[in-house]
């Protein structure tokens, strides 16, 4: 450690690296000694009994529970208690929970126009509570909710329905116009209606799978290179691999709250303004 | 990593090979949890984060619009302030120009003055200084004449000659006239 203090501060991230790979390999060894190369990818998905053990029921509190209790936690702490200052000159968190807010109502009044404005609510809600649950899902041992197909349906099933239903009671059957590409040539407007027709319905499918799918992919990509951690020869190619891949999924979880939300804005413009 | 072998172990005996994600028996709580989730989400954002969030940026706003203001203001009484002090600035040159002008006329006209009693008293002590100069000029013809006639007295009774002394003067007085 006092070497390490006598480098300077130029040398210090080889000093991390280092550090790194010789814990990776401490924890290879200990591991090594009980299992052989096993390959769990999909484990951390599994949703469990937070207290002791059993069945799942629909009111039982699970590790997703817990998690999405803690995305709650965290959005309460950066919005709330992050603003609780109110100041005119903001702090670190009040400045990150303005960025937040600006960048949203920002994207809904640019995509969807002024009368959407008023659904920015639902949208900051499904923005922040996917970022967040994103997020946490990248601490190691965390359980990430939006990689459950089951969660991003429900989102992308209300916003489908919440969507079509605001267009029939904003336009009435004019929503259907939608469907009616007016500027194309008369003759391909039928077979384009029945594209439009189709891809409108594949909407929450490609909403909810785009979501959970990528999730998903990122942290059993990351398991599938931690388990290959466990040979101590390949080891600090896995370390590195998974450190790259962390990146990615840093980005990931940020991009694909923002294609969300963004994609629920288009949404909601199709049905605020039918006609193209 | 140890519980989570354990983990494995029992997972593959309760058997939900592949995905946990198409689990549907976990669909009704994660489905629960999830709208529970959200309506707590929606009410905090709606009830006190964002109407916050939006007056804390309202009031910025409203301050760099004041303060924009206030400073365009403060600019425009800069100048004004800047424009009178000119003005001040060029009414007490006038009026230093003016006094001083004034001052001077003032003693001009006391050196004038004091030029006239001076050449009025210098012109007195002249005239006076004149009759003085007169008198004694006058004094000194007479002593003169005395002078004379007493001499030429004393010569006369000298010399053995007996004369009447108004001849004597007579004499003198014709000979100090010519």
């Amino acid at each position: 450690m006092a070497e390490q203090n006598d480098q300077s501060a130029s040398r210090a991230p080889a000093f991390i690296i280092f550090g790194l790979v010789a814990v990776a390999f401490i924890f290879g060894w200990i591991n090594s000694k009980g299992a052989e190369l096993s390959f769990h990818p999909m484990d951390q998905f599994e949703v469990k009994r937070f207290f002791g053990k059993g069945d799942v029921g629909t009111f039982t509190i699970t590790n997703a529970t817990f998690w999405m209790a803690l995305s709650v936690a965290g959005i309460a702490l950066l919005l709330v208690a992050g603003t609780r200052g109110r100041a005119l000159v903001p702090s670190r968190f009040q400045s990150i929970a303005e960025l937040a807010y600006g960048f949203i109502y920002k994207m809904v009044e640019d995509v969807t126009g002024k009368d959407g404005v008023k659904y920015f609510p639902y949208i900051m809600t499904l923005f922040m509570f996917i970022v967040f649950s994103n997020f946490l899902g990248l601490l190691p041992l965390s359980f990430t909710s939006t990689s459950h197909i089951a969660v991003t349906a429900v989102m992308a099933m209300a916003v489908f329905l919440a969507v079509t239903i605001l267009g029939f009671v904003k336009n009435g059957l004019g929503f259907l116009s939608v469907f009616w590409i007016s500027s194309a040539p008369l003759v391909l407007r039928p077979i384009l209606a029945l594209i439009e027709v189709i891809s409108y319905f594949v909407r929450p499918v490609s909403h909810s799978i785009r979501l959970a799918g990528n999730m998903m992919a990122g942290h059993a990509v990351i398991k599938v290179f931690a388990a290959f951690a466990a040979i101590a020869a390949i080891s600090p190619l896995s370390i590195v691999a998974i450190t790259a891949i962390y990146a990615l999924e840093v980005l990931v979880s940020f991009i694909q709250a923002y294609v969300f939300a963004i994609l629920t804005c288009v949404y909601l413009k199709d049905a605020l303004h039918p006609h193209h | 990593m140890a519980t989570e072998t354990t983990d494995a172990a029992h997972g593959a005996e309760a058997a939900s090979p592949g995905m946990p994600q198409l689990d549907f028996s976990t669909f009704p709580n994660q489905i629960f949890w999830l709208v529970v989730t959200l309506v707590v989400i929606y009410l905090v954002l709606s009830k006190v984060a964002l109407p916050r969030i939006a007056s804390v940026l309202a009031e910025r706003q409203g301050t760099i619009t004041n303060d924009v203001a206030a400073a365009e203001e403060l600019k425009q009484k800069a100048a004004d302030a800047e424009a009178a002090y000119e003005k001040a600035l060029a009414d007490a040159r006038a009026e230093a120009s003016r006094i001083a002008g004034e001052a001077k006329a003032e003693m001009q006209a006391e050196v004038d003055a004091a030029m006239v009693k001076a050449d009025a008293e210098i012109a007195a002590q002249t005239a006076e200084s004149e009759v003085r100069i007169n008198e004694i000029k006058a004094g000194a013809a007479e002593a003169v004449k005395e002078v004379a006639r007493d001499t030429a007295k004393e010569v006369v009774a000298a010399l053995g000659i007996d004369i009447d002394d108004k001849a004597v003067e007579a004499a003198v007085a014709t000979q100090v006239k010519g």
